[in-house]
């Protein structure tokens, strides 16, 4: 296991830059989700409008790997269908089991491949994801 | 401690991520010595028979090891007599054993249960729980800012309404030792009954139940070198006569009818199905086990390490220790600036040294140090100082490491 599979540059980057990091005024719908074993918690606001992600922010306490992801995934969200967000998250799970998946709509979530070699830490990752699916899923309801 | 004691835990002696194990997350679960496993093995390879039952001789050695680890674990704590001990899965059901059989039918609207804002989940959620059925309302005593008790604030919070006061002996996070005597003889003065959550005092200091003149005293198995899965429930005799078993079935029965039935005494009433034998089996060696190395001296070890591991961190710029300035247990809670504690547990693992982070089922201390989580180093009688060095060593390079990245 080496460190720098975990922490690239790219993941400090957003975990010190958070990408996306407040809340809309109103009109966005909110998911609150947390992770009871390490009490991370997110609070993820998509904006939408047609069935569509028009928007998304995020604010919450976590580590660097939770935080970073949520950073780089509210980036790759915006302007996508729920459709193609879906695919995203099914995607970046497939990322998290160790596949070779690439992620040409924003290539920096590759840099959270390693994370796999880190089970224990998989779940800090899939947190703002599986927001993401809850609220879709709330959403289309 | 000398290093013939580290030697008998054969887990010990392994490489982790390429070096030498230290295991420092012993107020999560402690590792088990040669003769514990030793013992498992042997239960299992000559003496598995079922309790209480069997009239042949396999029977007859698996009851008589179950009740004597009853009598084993009588001794250590020194209660009165052995039919004061309750066999449990641990602590957790110890607490709700008394939530439940004792509380239960006896709190109504307006009674009042105490604890504190230090609780371990499991002492504090059977208490909400109970109010919440009952009508009956928790009340907190407040801590100091360095995290102890202050008698002063039990004396406030605790009166005439006061049923139930429930505190933990010693903090699982903050590594303060409660001074639980004292606030069982105020909960005594108002007729309260007093409850002591012993999950990280029982492992690490002698303890008296008598002397302290709790009513019941939880504690597990797997903390203190002995197999998972197991605890015991002290509680006095009369309070125990006086209790209703909360589950049904097998070993607790006296005489079964078609329509009434009734129970054993205590304890063997609130042991219900056939119990964790070999739970049993291993606590008991466990107990020898720490006898013979004398729970002083372990006390004594722990409180070195604590110390000598409190005075290194404190040379760490931007570390903070949370918690009292001198420790009697080998607990230290702290948090490194800009580095998560879950970065943190994962870098020092690529270093072969296990910590825990995170709430640590601790979610309004949490909040009232005003951390989402923190890192925690806890040490048994098996660590050294090496085993601190190593960890230091390990925290200056993570704060290099992320230091770096900006």
């Amino acid at each position: 296991m080496k460190l720098d599979d975990l922490y690239r540059r790219v993941i400090m980057d957003h975990y010190k830059n958070q990408r996306n990091r407040g809340a809309f005024e109103d009109g966005a719908m909110t998911v609150e989700l947390n992770n009871p074993t390490c009490g991370d918690r997110i609070s993820l606001q998509l904006l939408v409008e047609d069935n569509k992600v028009k928007d998304a922010k995020f604010s919450g306490d976590g580590c660097s790997i939770s935080m970073a992801s949520a950073s780089m995934m509210t980036e790759a969200v915006k302007g996508r269908t729920y459709e193609e967000a879906l695919e995203l998250a099914d995607r970046f799970s497939a990322l998290m089991k160790g596949e070779d998946v690439e992620f040409e709509e924003y290539e920096e979530i590759e840099a959270l491949s390693g994370v796999n070699k880190f089970p224990a830490r998989i779940k800090c990752a899939t947190l703002a994801w599986n927001a993401l699916r809850k609220g879709i899923a709330t959403e289309d309801n | 401690m000398n290093s013939a004691i580290r030697e008998q835990f054969p887990i010990l002696h392994q490489e982790v991520n390429g070096h030498p194990l230290v295991y420092l997350d012993n107020a999560a679960t402690s590792q088990k010595p040669q003769v514990v496993l030793d013992a498992l093995n042997h239960y299992y390879e000559h003496d598995n028979s079922n309790v209480h039952r069997g009239v042949h001789t396999l029977g007859t050695r698996a009851t008589d090891a179950y009740e004597g680890a009853r009598e084993k674990i009588a001794r250590f704590i020194n209660a009165g007599r052995s039919e004061e001990i309750i066999f449990t899965r641990g602590t957790t059901t110890a607490l709700n054993l008394v939530a439940s059989s004792y509380g239960r039918p006896r709190l109504q609207p307006g009674d009042e249960i105490v604890i504190t804002p230090m609780e371990h989940h499991s002492n504090l959620i059977p208490w909400q729980q109970l109010a919440k059925a009952t009508g009956a309302t928790l009340q907190y005593i407040p801590l100091q800012p360095d995290g102890n008790i202050d008698l002063a604030d039990v004396e406030k919070v605790i009166n005439s309404k006061t049923k139930i006061v429930s505190v933990v002996y010693v903090s699982n996070v903050l590594g303060v030792v409660n001074p639980v005597k004292e606030i069982a003889e105020i909960a005594h003065r108002h007729g309260a009954i007093m409850v002591v959550d012993g999950a990280q005092s029982t492992p690490h200091m002698k303890v008296d139940v008598q002397d302290l003149d709790c009513d019941f005293y939880a504690f597990s198995s797997h903390k203190m070198c002995g197999p998972t899965g197991f605890g015991a429930l002290y509680g006095k005799r009369q309070l125990l006569a006086q209790m209703e078993p909360i589950e049904f079935g097998g070993e607790m029965i006296n005489d079964v009818g078609l329509y009434e039935s009734d129970w054993k005494d205590a304890p063997w009433r609130f042991e219900g199905g056939t119990p964790i034998i070999s739970g049993a089996v291993g606590l008991g060696a466990a107990i020898d086990f720490l006898t013979e190395i004398g729970m002083d001296e372990i006390e004594k070890h722990e409180a070195h390490l604590a110390n000598y591991a409190m005075e290194r961190m404190s040379q760490i710029e931007g570390l903070t220790i949370y918690g009292p300035a001198k420790r009697k247990v080998g607990i230290v809670t702290f948090n490194l600036d800009g580095v998560h504690p879950h970065d943190l547990a994962t870098v020092l693992d690529t270093f072969g040294v296990a910590i825990r982070a995170g709430h640590h089922c601790c979610q309004p201390l949490m909040r009232w140090l005003g951390a989402s989580s923190t890192a925690r180093a806890s040490f048994y009688l098996y660590n050294n100082e090496q085993d601190v060095d190593r960890l230091i060593d390990a925290l200056v390079q993570t704060k290099e490491y992320f230091g770096d990245e900006t």
